[in-house]
This record gives structure tokens, C-alpha cells and sequence, in this order.
């Protein structure tokens, strides 16, 4: 089959979203590196990241728009264009959380140490795997992965609900570290914030690949499909 | 719950050796747009044009199953009546050339051996050409030849001759392709206000315009129904992998 002009343009906007994708990928390792690290020199190398991320949804738009103008695509191609301009919405604000932690860090890494950081690279970790994950979901054309994408949602929202109140009980021991606990909070909310984002990237493939609406569990609602 | 005007029951139809539609089952639900796309050669124009019995008109052409407009057998019913309950309107513009803007109008009638009273043929004539939006801009030469007109509004004409005879059902068989886009759009637009007084099925290889003059859209595919549904659902989540294939340009 021969590869027409649409396609090789459709192929593009998938590579350049993947770009995107790994830029925010790189900003989350390493915001939260700069926490565990205590690199206050590495946090600052995400705001830098969060710029180029701006920029890239704002390119990765026009040419969504361009595309939906010119093309008029219909079915496939058209959930492809309207699903990339929804992704690169939550990878944009997924680059903002990154830089909320970032500078959650730099406060953190002026002060002691509170407590050894165990539950909150976890979290990270699971957070960073639906970020990766919903991306070769998106790429590989892969719904069952981007299911196991939401399915791990929940996981995140039980650490960091321990998260929230393991710091409750420090809070309340010694009110002197509240500051800092407080930064630990908005650390863990920020992640949590992270995978809500992945979770919606996950149903806008889901609706991609499979042209099935499972946000907001519209599936057991509306039937007139 | 809508109704159904046209029933299509198992319906074939063969050139010669060559079968052009294989077993077509479809209802046309009435006072909508149903449009029939699919590539070159995949039986759409036959289809329609076995609904007003212009099929067995060729030689060689036979066809069997059976289709319904309101419950009647159409092959079971004179030909001549079958196309006055159903209008065409064809690609390129036909308007009889020797005849006035009037006499085009109103042909139908003369054909049919139908005499009217001139007041009741102004009538018609008028009612017709609002109706196709076409009035307005030859009301003062109603008397010139249809073929002075410009190609779109010689459609526009065409569509005023089949809507005179107040048919039931107008098959439309690629209506603008022979048009400028102008024309093609107020063509278009015209199509979606002629729907609440006549159920329109419309041809068209144009996806673009299937989608958007259309309530439901027909899939056809070397003669066999692939998908019939809702415009809305087949040029956005398409359920057969044909359709999605078709409509993102990997074949046809």
C-alpha cells in the first residue's frame, strides 16, 4: 500500500507526541530524584524541561488543528487527532506537577531530612510506570494495557492516602516539622495528580483504539450505541 | 420510533453474469437522509436505481428479492406509478432542452397524461421552485429555456421537476458532482430542508458531504450492505473494520 501524504503527517504527529511524552517522562524522574537525592541542581533542570513541554503542546496543537481543517479526517484518523490534542493536554499538566514537586523539593533539601522517603518513591514509581505504560498503549495501539493503566489508579490514590495520614501522626507529634510535612503532602498530591492524568490519557486510547467511551463509567449508562 | 417508507428484503440484482448487489437488506426511515457511499463499481447507483425501476431498463439486468415503499411491492405495481412515488435527480443536470423553465417544471404532469387547470399548474410550478429554492432568482423568466440556467441551477431545476409530482421518496444520484462548490453547497443545503416533505436517499462517493447532509449513512462494498446506522456514529466510531478502513482512505 502506498503511503500517502495524511499518513506520513499522522505518523509525525505521533512521533512528535512521543517526544513529548518522554520530555515529561524525564521531568517526573527527575523532580522526584531531586527530592530523594536531596539535587536541588537536578530540580531546577525541570523547570527548563517544563518549558520545552509548553512549547511542544503548543506546536503539537497547531498542527492537530491544521490537520482537522485540511484533512478532514473521519474515523480512526479522526479519534487519532482529537485523542493526540486531549493527551498532550494531561502531558502539559502533568509537566506543571512535575514542577510543583521540583520546587517542593528545593524547599524540602534546605532543611533536614524528616523521615527516610519510602512510600513517596513507590508511589512514584507506580505513577512513572502508567506514564510509560499509557504511552506504548497509545503507540502500540495496546487497549488491554491502557485498562491495566486505570486499574493501577487506584494503587496511587491508596499510597497516597497513607502518605497523607502517616504525615498527620509526624504533624501532630512534633507541630515544629509541619512545614515540612506539608511540602511531603503536596509531593504526594502532585504524584496522585500525575496518575489521574495518566488515567485519563488511558481512556482517551481506550476511545481511540476502540471507539468505547469508559470515563466516567459511561459504558453502563448509555447504551443507544 | 420512526417509520419506515422503503423496504429492501434480500434484494439482488445481476448484469448478464455479473452480480451487482448481493442480498441488500435496508430500511429507509422516513422524512430523514439516508446516504449510500462506497467506492466505484460497489452497486450504489444500481441500488437506487432498482428503487424506481430504472434497473430493467437495461438489457440483461434482472433482479430478485423485493422492496416496499409503504408496504407495497414495487415490482408487483406499474413502473410508471413507482416513479412518480419516486423522484431522481441524476449527476449531471437534465433539463428537457427544448423546454421553457415552466414547461420543465411541470413535465412530469404532461408526460403522465395528466391535464391540471393553468391556475393549478402556476401553482405547482411555483410551489415546486420555492421548494427547491430556485423561485426567487428565475421567477421572471419562467419562460426561457432551463438550459439558460447555470449548472447548479439547473439542478436545482431537476429537483423541481421531481418534487412537482409530490413523490414520497427522492433518490439522488450524485447530485453535485458535475457542480462548482457554491453550487454544491446550496445544493446541500437545500437537500436538508427538502427532508421534512420528501425522504431523501442520496448517493454520493463525496464522504464529506455524506456526512454532513446525512441522518443515516449506508455502507455498500462490491455490491453487499457492509454498515447502515446513524451519520453521527459511522463517520466517528465506525462498527465494521471496512467502514473504519474505507473512511480513513486505506481502500476505495
Amino acid at each position: 500500500m502506498i503511503e500517502t501524504h495524511f499518513q506520513k503527517e499522522l505518523e509525525e504527529l505521533k512521533e512528535n507526541l512521543l517526544k513529548m511524552a518522554a520530555l515529561v517522562e524525564e521531568a517526573i524522574r527527575g523532580a522526584v530524584q531531586s527530592l530523594v537525592k536531596r539535587d536541588s541542581q537536578l530540580a531546577k533542570k525541570t523547570f527548563k524541561r517544563e518549558v520545552r513541554i509548553n512549547a511542544m503542546e503548543i506546536g503539537i496543537e497547531d498542527t492537530c488543528l491544521k490537520l482537522l481543517a485540511l484533512r478532514q479526517p473521519m474515523a480512526a484518523d479522526l479519534r487519532f487527532i482529537t485523542s493526540a490534542m486531549k493527551i498532550i493536554t494531561d502531558l502539559e499538566r502533568m509537566g506543571d506537577q512535575a514542577v510543583n514537586i521540583a520546587e517542593r523539593a528545593i524547599s524540602l533539601n534546605q532543611e533536614p531530612q524528616l523521615k527516610p522517603y519510602i512510600d513517596i518513591p513507590r508511589m512514584a514509581e507506580v505513577t512513572q510506570s502508567m506514564v510509560k505504560d499509557v504511552l506504548h498503549a497509545f503507540v502500540n495501539h495496546d487497549s488491554k494495557l491502557a485498562r491495566s493503566v486505570c486499574e493501577r489508579d487506584d494503587l496511587v490514590d491508596g499510597l497516597n492516602d497513607q502518605i497523607f495520614r502517616e504525615l498527620l501522626t509526624y504533624m501532630m507529634s512534633d507541630p515544629k516539622t509541619i512545614a515540612r510535612e506539608v511540602h511531603l503532602m503536596i509531593v504526594s498530591r502532585c504524584l496522585e495528580r500525575i496518575a489521574d492524568h495518566a488515567t485519563n490519557i488511558a481512556e482517551d486510547v481506550i476511545f481511540m483504539i476502540d471507539a468505547l467511551v469508559i470515563k466516567h463509567h459511561a459504558d453502563e449508562k448509555k447504551t443507544d450505541r | 420510533m420512526e417509520s419506515t417508507v422503503l423496504r429492501i428484503e434480500n434484494f439482488s440484482a445481476v448484469f448478464g453474469q455479473n452480480q451487482v448487489l448481493k442480498g441488500i437488506n435496508l430500511s429507509i426511515p422516513r422524512n430523514k437522509i439516508t446516504a449510500i457511499m462506497g467506492p466505484s463499481g460497489c452497486g450504489k447507483t444500481t441500488l437506487i436505481r432498482c428503487i424506481n425501476r430504472m434497473h430493467e431498463l437495461i438489457p440483461d439486468a434482472k433482479v430478485s428479492g423485493k422492496i416496499f415503499l409503504d408496504d407495497e411491492d414495487i415490482y408487483a405495481t406499474d413502473p410508471i406509478i413507482v416513479r412518480r412515488q419516486v423522484g431522481m435527480v441524476f449527476q449531471k443536470p437534465n433539463p428537457f432542452p427544448m423546454m421553457s423553465i415552466y414547461n420543465n417544471v411541470i413535465a412530469g404532469y404532461n408526460l403522465n397524461g395528466i391535464s391540471l387547470a393553468q391556475n393549478e399548474k402556476d401553482r405547482v410550478v411555483e410551489e415546486s421552485l420555492r421548494k427547491a429554492a430556485l423561485w426567487d432568482e428565475v421567477k421572471g423568466a419562467l419562460h426561457r429555456r432551463g438550459t439558460f440556467l447555470s449548472g447548479g441551477q439547473q439542478q436545482r431545476l431537476c429537483i423541481a421537476r421531481a418534487l412537482a409530482m409530490q413523490p414520497d421518496v427522492l433518490l439522488l444520484d450524485e447530485p453535485t458532482s458535475a457542480l462548482d462548490p457554491k453550487s454544491s453547497s446550496r445544493i446541500e443545503e437545500l437537500i436538508v430542508e427538502l427532508k421534512d416533505a420528501v425522504t431523501i436517499v442520496l448517493v454520493t462517493h463525496n464522504t464529506g458531504q455524506a456526512a454532513r447532509v446525512s441522518d443515516y449513512t449506508t455502507f455498500l462494498y462490491l455490491g453487499e450492505l457492509i454498515e447502515f446506522g446513524l451519520s453521527g456514529n459511522m463517520f466517528t466510531a465506525p462498527k465494521e473494520k471496512m467502514t473504519e478502513e474505507y473512511l480513513t482512505g486505506k481502500f476505495g
